[in-house]
Formats: structure tokens, C-alpha cells, sequence
């Protein structure tokens, strides 16, 4: 009796978490239905309204109005580059580097090891202008290049490649040599595919956080052209329907691949079996 | 370190010399420059730098602004460390309790984890505006809240929108440590303590201290840096100044007034701050938590 009693409490807890968590998306996302007449007179609402497809399909595609020069499918497009850009370059070099700090007896690998993380203490934000700086004298304003590779210096997922790395045994490198394995071969051939799980997870980590950046393509983007779904919401202007909506496919992406890939993830980043 | 290992070869720097590089270049050359900014200052008409010293760090010293945000920022980290944590914790230890449907609950509660900070607080936007926002008016009704002229509402606001997405990343940690627990353990406390609620905070929470400590720190961090898309979409600092966190203030210092100088003192305070944080964290509360 106790048991069935503490596991009703169980899920009562969690019904009014999830609950809190739902409830103010699907309230935008009902809202979001509607014409804006309706939210004028009746402000957010509960229910489903009709005009689902013309506020959506507008807002996609349609381009002067909501924004002057772009369409919201243009903005997706960037952040995608965006956010795939900054997993892959961040993910490639930081399994290099992670890579080469274990498995190399390296002269001066204490200090390399602090050159390299203590740059976890530096986010962005503390060094925005400075960078801005640097990438208009390299000529990288308005350029995918400059959206990407600000963001992908990071030697976070260099961490986690480091800690998984000394965990492998040493029977493998043993035995990889005895098969005249040499050094890239080793790397790509033995290190990579063991590392799977963790390279998803962290490629998973690194397409989130690209994608939700906002105050960098805020300052290195002047272009239209460049702008990305999450810094468009400063920029959004026209009738509040399509606001709601806009604001509705902006978390789609991400929400998408963290529920569809979570085991992944999850998995990757506690390493658990 | 292994024992097995390559010797230092050319191929080593070839692995190394992507992301040093990138580093290099994307990290290291704006420190050197935030560094050089906040040592110098331009002069008025913009013809040339000078080298004051500490003017910059005593000019911000001397700003009744910059001990606004200080204080808003230490507040700020402390109850979004503890009302993210503590819900979380509540969440995940049910979520463990549950027989059934753990994977569903996980699923459901996870993906707020996803949303970018500024897209919540255009979110949170809508639920505390003047014109239609629900919060707005329950809270108005109860004690006549009012963000944009009480500080106290101002906090209000920008504590539930900088909360409610941190949850799940709380959640999701919390959980994984508590699965992590050796079902023996679990079993034989039951044995010794029938008491429930006394069995978790004698057995299991201390269990979970390694857990409890990364995530103060992922929430800190999140409450310094990760907070700007919030502040920036929500009260912009209202009601006058009093809900910028130390980030957003330097942002605007630098950019609405074009004060590098300034941007870069604070920045480097901040930085000694965060630096501070961590050595805290190293030497006082790594020592103190057992591993299992």
C-alpha cells in the first residue's frame, strides 16, 4: 500500500514538472494558430486556431515584412551550416589534440595541457569585442568562416576525449603495434570507431550550442544574408501570430535532435554502457 | 598517463596543430588585445591609445553601476543554483523512484535542455507583458507586480525565465548520478533506515555530492555567461540598470558606448572572478566530497 502511495506521489511530482514544462510552448504554440485578432481581443490562447498553415507558410517563406531581406528558410539554412560547422571542426580538432596529449610522451606536455584548457575559463563573452576585432582585420565579417570558428575554439570536448582516451586499455596500442600499425593508422583505424559513442554525443553538444548562439552572429553578422534563426529573434518586427510562430520553429531543431538522439547523448556524455 | 606510448615525433604537432591554432589565433590573440584594451585608453577623438595603467579597473570601481551588477550577478547565481538544483534533484529522485515509464518521463522533461537562452526569454516575453502576459497579471492581481518599475519583480521575472530551462539540465545529471548508485548500497541502507526521507539525506544525497558539485558549477557558469540571450530579450535591465548581470553590462558598456577600455577591464575582472571559482573549487570542495 505505502509502495503504490509513494509511487503516486512519484508521479504526481513529475506530472506537474513536466507540466511546467510544457505548458507555456504549447500556450505559444496554440497561439501561434490564430490571427492576430484573436490575441489582440483574447490574448495567448489554449486551443488550436485555423490559420496554422498561413502563419507558418508565411513566416517561411515570405520575405519583406517579417524581416527586410530574408526569408526564415534562409535563416535556418545558416544556422544549420552554423551549428554543423562548429560540430565537425570542433570535434575533428579536438579529438586530434586530445588524441595526441595522450598517446605521445610530448616535451612540455603539462604546459600544452593548460595552454590548451585553461581556455575553458575564457568564454565568448568575455573576449567578444576583442574577437570581433580580429575577425575584421582577417575580413571575416559576414562570413560563414566568421560565424564558425570563434565559436569552435573550445577544448571542451577535448576534455571528454582525453578522459576517454586514458581509459582505453593499453592492451590496444599493444596489440595495434604488433600489427604494424603506425601512428594514423592506430588513430583511425582502433581509436575512432571505439570512440563512437562519445564522438556523437559531443558532435550532438557542440550542433546544439552552434545552433543557440546569439550574441556572436548578433555583432559578426551586418549582411542579412548571414543571419541565423536564434539572432533573428532580436530582429523579428510584424504582426504577433507570426512572431509566436517564428519563435515555435526556432526551437524545433534542436529540441528534434536532443529527444530522436538523447540515448546517444546521454550514453556519451556519462559513459555509461 | 599510458604507459604505452609514441615517441615524440613530427606527427604529434600535426595532431595537435589544428586545434592549437585555432586557439591560437580565435582565443588567445582577443585575450592579448582584451588585456591591451583595458590598459589603454583612447583618446576623445579617437586618434590614438594611451597607457593609463589601472585607470580603466578604477574608473569601474568608481561606478555605482558596476557594484549593481556585481550584486545582481551573485544574487542571481545563487537562486538560480538553488532553485534549479533543488528541483531537479526533486524531479530526478522521483523520476528514479517510478517502476514504470522512467524513459517517457526522462523524454518529457529533457528537451528544455535544447532551447537557446534568448528564444526563453522572448518566451518568457509573452508570459510577463503588460498587454497579454498571464504571469504578469496573476502576479499583479496577488501584490500588484510590476516589473517594470520594482526591482524585486524585475528579479521575479528573470529568475522563472532563467530557471525553467536550467531544470532540465539538472534533471538529466541529477538522474544519471543516481543511477549510477550501486543498487546494494540502496539495499542495504533500506535495511538499516526505515525512514525514507532520513535514508536520502544520510545515504543517498551524500552519494551524489560529486554530482551536486559539477552541477553548481555548470550552474554558475550558465548564470553568468549563458544568461545574456535572457536579459537581452526580457528586461534589458529594467527597471533601471537593475537586472544586468556583469556580462551584459560590459556588452553594453562596450558597444552602446564604445568603451573598450572599460569592456575590457571588466571582462578581466571577470575573468578573475571565474578564476577564483575554480580554484575554490579545486582546493575546498574536491578535497571535502568522496568518490566512489
Amino acid at each position: 500500500m505505502t509502495k503504490l502511495f509513494t509511487s503516486g506521489f512519484s508521479h504526481l511530482i513529475l506530472f506537474i514538472g513536466i507540466f511546467i514544462m510544457i505548458v507555456p510552448v504549447w500556450m505559444i504554440f496554440a497561439s501561434s494558430t490564430h490571427t492576430s485578432s484573436v490575441i489582440n481581443m483574447g490574448g495567448l490562447q489554449m486551443f488550436l486556431g485555423e490559420s496554422f498553415y498561413d502563419n507558418y507558410l508565411r513566416v517561411l517563406l515570405y520575405k519583406g515584412g517579417f524581416f527586410k531581406e530574408i526569408t526564415a528558410l534562409k535563416m535556418f539554412f545558416n544556422s544549420f551550416i552554423m551549428a554543423t560547422g562548429v560540430a565537425i571542426l570542433s570535434v575533428v580538432t579536438s579529438l586530434m589534440a586530445a588524441y595526441a596529449l595522450v598517446y605521445y610522451r610530448i616535451k612540455y606536455a603539462s604546459f600544452l595541457f593548460w595552454i590548451i584548457f585553461i581556455t575553458i575559463l575564457v568564454p565568448l563573452e568575455l573576449r567578444i569585442f576583442p574577437t570581433y576585432s580580429v575577425m575584421a582585420e582577417l575580413n571575416l565579417v559576414n562570413s560563414y568562416f566568421g560565424l564558425i570558428v570563434p565559436i569552435s575554439a573550445s577544448a571542451i570536448a577535448t576534455l571528454f576525449f582525453r578522459q576517454f582516451y586514458k581509459t582505453v586499455p593499453d592492451e590496444l596500442l599493444e596489440s595495434a603495434k604488433l600489427d604494424g600499425a603506425n601512428t594514423w593508422r592506430f588513430f583511425i583505424d582502433f581509436l575512432i570507431p571505439l570512440s563512437k559513442t562519445m564522438i556523437v554525443a559531443m558532435l550532438i553538444f557542440m550542433f546544439v550550442f552552434g545552433y543557440n548562439q546569439y550574441l556572436w552572429p548578433l555583432l559578426v553578422t551586418t549582411s542579412e544574408q548571414y543571419w541565423t534563426v536564434v539572432m533573428g529573434l532580436k530582429m523579428m518586427s510584424g504582426s504577433i501570430v507570426h512572431r509566436f510562430a517564428f519563435v515555435i520553429m526556432s526551437m524545433v531543431p534542436p529540441i528534434l535532435i536532443i529527444v530522436v538522439l538523447q540515448k546517444h547523448f546521454i550514453k556519451g556524455v556519462f559513459q555509461d554502457k | 598517463m599510458k604507459k604505452v606510448q609514441f615517441k615524440s615525433s613530427y606527427s604529434q604537432y600535426l595532431f595537435l596543430a589544428p586545434q592549437l591554432g585555432i586557439l591560437l589565433i580565435f582565443l588567445y590573440w582577443p585575450i592579448i588585445q582584451t588585456f591591451r584594451d583595458a590598459f589603454t585608453m583612447q583618446d576623445a577623438f579617437g586618434f590614438g591609445t594611451q597607457f593609463v595603467w589601472f585607470d580603466n579597473f578604477l574608473f569601474i570601481f568608481d561606478d555605482p553601476a558596476y557594484f549593481i551588477a556585481f550584486k545582481f550577478t551573485i544574487i542571481y547565481s545563487f537562486v538560480i543554483t538553488l532553485i534549479t538544483g533543488s528541483i531537479g534533484l526533486l524531479l530526478a529522485v522521483q523520476a528514479n523512484n517510478v517502476m514504470h515509464g522512467k524513459s517517457a518521463y526522462k523524454t518529457l522533461l529533457i528537451w528544455p535542455y535544447a532551447i537557446a537562452p534568448a528564444v526563453v526569454g522572448v518566451m518568457a516575453n509573452y508570459f510577463f507583458s503588460e498587454r497579454f502576459g498571464l504571469l504578469y497579471h496573476l502576479f499583479n492581481n496577488i501584490w500588484g507586480f510590476n516589473w517594470y518599475e520594482s526591482v524585486f519583480d524585475s528579479y521575479i521575472y528573470v529568475i522563472i525565465a532563467g530557471s525553467w530551462k536550467q531544470i532540465s539540465a539538472n534533471f538529466i545529471f541529477f538522474l544519471a548520478g543516481l543511477q549510477a548508485i550501486q543498487k546494494s548500497v540502496i539495499e542495504a541502507s533500506m535495511i538499516d533506515c526505515k525512514n525514507s526521507f532520513r535514508r536520502f539525506w544520510t545515504i543517498t544525497f551524500p552519494l551524489l555530492m560529486p554530482t551536486t558539485f559539477f552541477l553548481i558549477i555548470i550552474n554558475i557558469t550558465y548564470a553568468f555567461f549563458d544568461t545574456f540571450g535572457i536579459i537581452d530579450t526580457t528586461t534589458i535591465g529594467a527597471p533601471s540598470g537593475e537586472t544586468r548581470t556583469l556580462v551584459y553590462k560590459a556588452y553594453m558598456d562596450g558597444f552602446r558606448g564604445l568603451d573598450l577600455g572599460s569592456a575590457g577591464a571588466q571582462s578581466i575582472m571577470m575573468m578573475l572572478i571565474v578564476l577564483v571559482i575554480t580554484i575554490f573549487q579545486f582546493r575546498y570542495i574536491e578535497g571535502k566530497i568522496h568518490y566512489n
